[in-house]
């Protein structure tokens, strides 16, 4: 599985509650993607463009259980990289169908507005612009397979499980 | 070679004999478990049309984040969760008034156990690790699938020891002990922090809960106490069944090993947005003037942690620039700290006692703050706006620091107030 896409770039400990703010809880989805990173970043969510990806450093999407990647992921967003990934957000990341790759050093060889392009199954980035490769966490076949199906609920549906 | 506490029940949970860090495996789970977010928050509404559920007997519902409902959304959750309780014939549904903050619900009723596995839709579900119990939160979608088919995936993450030695000193909490940790050694993402030394032996339960609870802070995946005789006689009439504790073997394999001194443990802060590496001894931060002081959560609302409060602020007012706000983690510790006397002395030097619930620890109400003010809490999150506006502060302590801070009407090292 391969993406491809431009690049925005986030710092550390990037957490749940600014990729989805708790104001947002209340509203229906096509208000709850306004507000993604409006504490940090106003104005992104009208600045990325389909199978964008994310690159930020340490800890990301640390915090709380709110499926904050199904709305990046509904922002159109193609993937996400970082040096690390909270363990929970790693989940949500894959169960709402957005790939996700831990790589240590990846935010040190990206700019904002570079190329990316990542092979999930063997875990490799490449930087299209300076050519600079890195390997990261490859994603097994089981999560990849969560992933080419859309997601856990395209899954559960499929198996009928989920009317 | 030998496993972990952790590694043991995630090998016990998916019929293996032996699990080690960078496996993947599949396990089934104990508990399932979910809270009333999950019914109220907005863009959720397919996720829960589940035909059938694993086991009817096996799943928890809790209504604990916006109670009682401070929206008429808030409300429709609630009345959602309890057509989806109704619909699948869920055996264990707590709504409000037999509620409690979750990871506190399910330690005092009995469900997190020695050796078995929780899944909960709420990160600090790794509470349960105090119960010498491996439990994790999840996403909506994932415990959609939990419910669905009683299991899920794990990554077996590699294990931090932290080895306690000695006894913590008078008014310094389990907080104290963590953060001093997450200060110390920063995040421990992907990892399972496990508990040792003889240093446990004086720590209580509530203790212990508030370290593993904050755990989900570093990004930790599991956070693991062993079990003694301590926790077996919290247990005691408790258990809702027979449970079999797991410990570490003696060639099991750490990552790294921490000793941690509790005798030389003085009181911590978390200074705003985040927490690992951001921790600060109480005696460096000392004279910031706060506008809310706030004693409660799964982290710090047990009866220990009011009783703490009381003690310090008996016969004293809270300083009049000042709001304390004091939310019990559940319903059985507020009657518990009600017949003690704690809540009376609180609200005598004017703090405002709210009902058990999770409330302005996520913003979600009695609490919030405004731009401009600072907050120091004994919740879990000190990220921007978590609490209110973006443009106000949160720092962390624990709830003898908060105490002591709400009289002086600034950030205060408890060990200096009479009382």
């Amino acid at each position: 599985m391969q993406i491809a896409g431009r690049v925005w770039i986030f710092g550390d400990d990037i957490n749940t509650d600014l990729i989805f703010p708790n104001t947002a809880f209340r509203l229906p989805v096509e208000e709850q993607v306004k507000l993604v990173f409006s504490s940090n970043r106003p104005g992104w969510v009208n600045q990325v463009q389909r199978s964008d990806i994310i690159v930020a450093g340490r800890n990301f999407g640390t915090g709380s259980s709110r499926p904050g990647a199904a709305l990046l992921k509904r922002l159109g967003l193609g993937g996400l990289m970082a040096d690390s990934i909270n363990g929970l957000f790693y989940r949500n990341c894959i169960s709402y169908g957005l790939p996700a790759l831990q790589c240590e050093g990846v935010s040190e060889i990206f700019n904002e507005g570079d190329e990316a392009e990542i092979d999930l199954g063997k875990g490799t980035v490449k930087n299209r612009r300076t050519g600079e490769t890195l390997k990261g966490s490859q994603l097994t076949s089981e999560v990849i397979d969560i992933l080419a199906t859309g997601g856990i609920e395209e899954l559960l549906r499929k198996k009928g499980f989920i009317e | 070679m030998g496993m972990t506490m952790t590694e043991k029940i995630l090998a016990e949970h998916s019929g293996k004999a032996v699990v080690k860090a960078g496996d993947i495996v599949t396990c089934r789970v104990d508990w399932a478990v979910l809270h009333d977010m999950f019914f109220s928050i907005g863009g959720q509404s397919e996720l829960y049309k589940i035909k059938k559920i694993f086991d009817p007997n096996r799943c928890v519902i809790i209504i604990d984040h916006a109670v009682p409902a401070p929206t008429v959304n808030d409300a429709k959750g609630a009345v959602k969760a309890r057509e989806f309780v109704q619909q699948h014939g869920i055996k264990y549904f707590f709504d409000v008034g037999n509620h409690g903050v979750v990871h506190q619900a399910l330690a005092e009723k009995g469900f997190a156990l020695p050796g078995k596995l929780i899944a909960c839709g709420d990160s600090h579900t790794i509470a349960a690790g105090a119960m010498n119990c491996a439990a994790r939160g999840m996403g909506p979608a994932d415990m959609v699938y939990v419910f669905c088919l009683g299991e899920t995936w794990y990554q077996v993450g590699p294990t931090v020891l932290c080895e306690l030695e000695g006894k913590l000193p008078d008014l310094v909490c389990g907080k104290d002990v963590f953060l001093y940790f997450a200060g110390k050694y920063g995040d421990a993402t992907g990892k399972n922090i496990e508990f040792s030394g003889t240093g446990i032996a004086g720590l209580t339960i509530a203790a212990r809960q508030s370290i593993t609870t904050m755990c989900a802070e570093i990004n930790a995946e599991f956070a693991l106490f062993p079990c003694d005789g301590i926790l077996l006689e919290y247990l005691e009439g408790r258990a809702l069944e027979d449970f079999n504790p797991v410990e570490s073997d003696p060639d099991a394999e750490y990552e790294a090993v921490y000793k941690v001194n509790l005798n030389e443990i003085v009181p911590y802060v978390a200074l705003p947005h985040f927490i690992p590496n951001n921790c600060k001894p109480v005696t460096e931060v000392e004279g910031l003037k706060i506008d809310q002081a706030l004693i409660g959560s799964c982290s710090n609302g047990r009866v220990e942690d009011l009783a703490v409060a009381a003690r310090i602020l008996k016969g004293k007012k809270v300083n009049p620039g000042v709001r304390l706000i004091v939310t019990p983690a559940s319903p059985a510790i507020y009657l518990e700290a009600l017949r003690a006397g704690y809540l009376e002395t609180l609200a005598e030097a004017g703090a405002v006692i709210t009902n058990p619930t999770c409330g302005a620890c996520y913003g979600g109400h009695m609490g919030l703050i405004a731009a401009g003010e600072r907050c120091l809490s004994t919740t879990t999150r000190n990220f921007k706006g978590r609490m209110g506006s973006p443009e106000s502060e949160i720092l962390l302590s624990a709830p003898a620091t908060a105490a002591a801070s709400a009289i002086m009407g600034k950030i205060t090292d408890p060990r200096q107030i009479e009382h």
